[in-house]
């Protein structure tokens, strides 16, 4: 088992020649993509286009069949590498929150920080507050996820997954499985985070957060990027017609 | 004349209170009350009983039992990761482990870790004397049970919890020991106590190995102490010191149920 080797000049996230298959169904057929440092990237697209598995192939929650996958620098499609220390460097916020039942909101934002990072008790309790305020939930310490709204429990799991201090973060449809007027929090916590510079990556639904926050909004259909660009002018002034077509009906 | 269902409900509960208060006075008429607490609730024979059933007997039930239970619950989780290995070695011990064990009736497991032991190792046996013998034998029947219970509990976990912890950087032991297995004990609490429960009974079986007045259990104890006596006294004794485990057993995982719902 290698250390993975950072390279601070290198893209957050480059991914060459990707395949993705589940039995014989091929559901990414070739993906080519890079994520700059401090770059905020949307990825949007019709269901089953393949965006949330792209997504989970770059820290490894799916496993490529083919094709390289590089985070800072570091090949996590290298089979020797140690996949826990790249992924400590990832957080992941998923669509379902994945909050630990059993644990406290202080419980589900300590035990990886003690167990994965070493940290002492009061240090990870510190930054466990510091993240729980910046996502508006400070006196919630003591709560169990099943006790808070679901958009209480998405803001959970984003200070769950900053709490491990990432150098970037991957969003799979973030506020889909969320009451509408539970949605505009959790954006709002994005949004911030975006503005201090965090690296993130998208799969979301939400048009109105791609254009306004998203340095680059990627298009996906049936498991290939069919159209890349700024998201103002992607979004207004689509060029393919399949991004044409998904427009139409979501706008 | 229509009646509605409600009302039809309650007089069909009502038939049933009043055969069940008939059932009663009927038996109690039949019955020579005299005779029967003689034979049932004879109160010198339970007083003669005091104080060995507590201090021996029911202490040894309570040894027997917790200490191969405790061996059975490391057993059956060891079986139940191993069930679900991606290694086919693993899968395929552990299979033939739990439906060989399931299948064999516990007596035969403890005949053969007694006296079997003794014959096929000569000179030899379980070190630990009748408590060795009860927690290998009741832990290996009790964990080829309780690991097919402990394996639907893991996989009754949901996925995301296992992805949550591994993209958090948790090695996939450390994701399993925090965060699947304390969710999976949980489910499978009720089911657990019922095997204890089984083992409970199941630890009388030491019998096969033979007692001393030191190493008597409840059943053991029950069935001397009826060997003296014309009366079945004896076995209400031991069954209340059974209900004395398994009632306060009960309550004390119903507490922990309803605390545990709380968090979920």
């Amino acid at each position: 088992m290698t250390e993975p080797q950072i390279k601070p000049d290198a893209p957050a996230i480059e991914i060459q020649g990707l395949h993705k298959y589940f039995g014989d169904n091929e559901v990414l057929k070739g993906i080519d993509f890079h994520v700059d440092q401090g770059e905020v990237v949307c990825v949007v697209g019709p269901s089953g286009s393949g965006k949330s598995t792209l997504l989970r192939c770059v820290n490894l929650l799916e496993v490529p069949t083919s094709g390289r996958i590089f985070v800072e620098g570091a090949e996590i499609t290298d089979p020797d590498i140690d996949v826990d220390k790249l992924r400590s460097r990832i957080g992941m916020v998923f669509q379902s929150f994945n909050l630990f039942p059993h644990l406290t909101v202080m419980g589900n934002l300590t035990i990886a920080q003690q167990r994965v990072k070493g940290r002492g008790k009061a240090e990870s309790v510190q930054i466990a507050r510091k993240n729980l305020e910046k996502v508006g939930l400070e006196g919630k310490e003591t709560a169990y996820p099943a006790h808070l709204s679901g958009g209480q429990q998405q803001r959970v799991a984003i200070a769950r997954a900053l709490s491990m201090d990432p150098d970037m973060m991957l969003f799979d449809e973030p506020t889909s499985a969320l009451d509408p007027e539970l949605v505009g929090d959790v954006l709002a916590v994005m949004k911030d985070l975006a503005h201090e510079g965090m690296t993130m990556m998208v799969v979301t639904h939400e048009m109105g957060f791609a254009r306004e926050v998203g340095n680059k909004l990627v298009f996906m259909d049936d498991g290939m990027i069919v159209e890349e660009g700024v998201p103002a002018e992607v979004l207004s002034n689509p060029q393919h017609e399949r991004t044409q077509a998904f427009l139409s009906k979501v706008l | 004349m229509a009646m509605s269902p409600r009302k039809r409900a309650q007089m069909w509960r009502a038939v049933q209170y009043v055969l069940l208060a008939v059932l009663l006075v009927v038996g109690l008429l039949v019955a020579d009350l005299g005779t029967l607490r003689g034979v049932f609730f004879d109160l010198d024979i339970l007083r003669a009983m005091w104080p060995d059933v507590i201090v021996t007997a029911l202490k040894n039930t309570v040894m027997y039992t917790a200490s191969g239970f405790t061996f059975g619950l490391g057993l059956g989780l060891v079986l139940a990761l191993m069930r679900l290995s991606p290694v086919g070695p693993y899968r395929w011990m552990a299979t033939a482990f739990i439906e060989f064990f399931r299948g064999v009736p516990a007596l035969v497991v403890f005949i053969a870790l007694g006296p079997g032991v003794s014959l096929a190792f000569p000179g030899r046996e379980i070190p630990g004397g009748n408590l060795g013998v009860a927690t290998v034998a009741l832990g290996i029947v009790g964990g080829a049970y309780m690991a097919e219970t402990i394996r639907a509990g893991i996989q009754a976990v949901p996925k995301g919890q296992m992805e949550a912890a591994r993209s958090l950087g948790m090695p996939p032991g450390r994701a399993m020991r925090s965060i699947v297995i304390p969710q999976a004990f949980r489910i499978v609490l009720p089911p657990l106590t019922n095997e204890l429960i089984l083992l409970t009974k199941d630890s009388s079986l030491i019998y096969v190995l033979g007692y001393t007045t030191a190493t008597l259990e409840l059943t053991a104890f029950g069935r001397e102490m009826l060997n003296q006596e014309k009366s079945l006294t004896p076995l209400v004794g031991i069954g209340l010191c059974y209900l004395m485990i398994t009632v306060p057993l009960s309550i004390v995982v119903r507490r922990m149920e309803s605390r545990a719902e709380k968090a979920r």
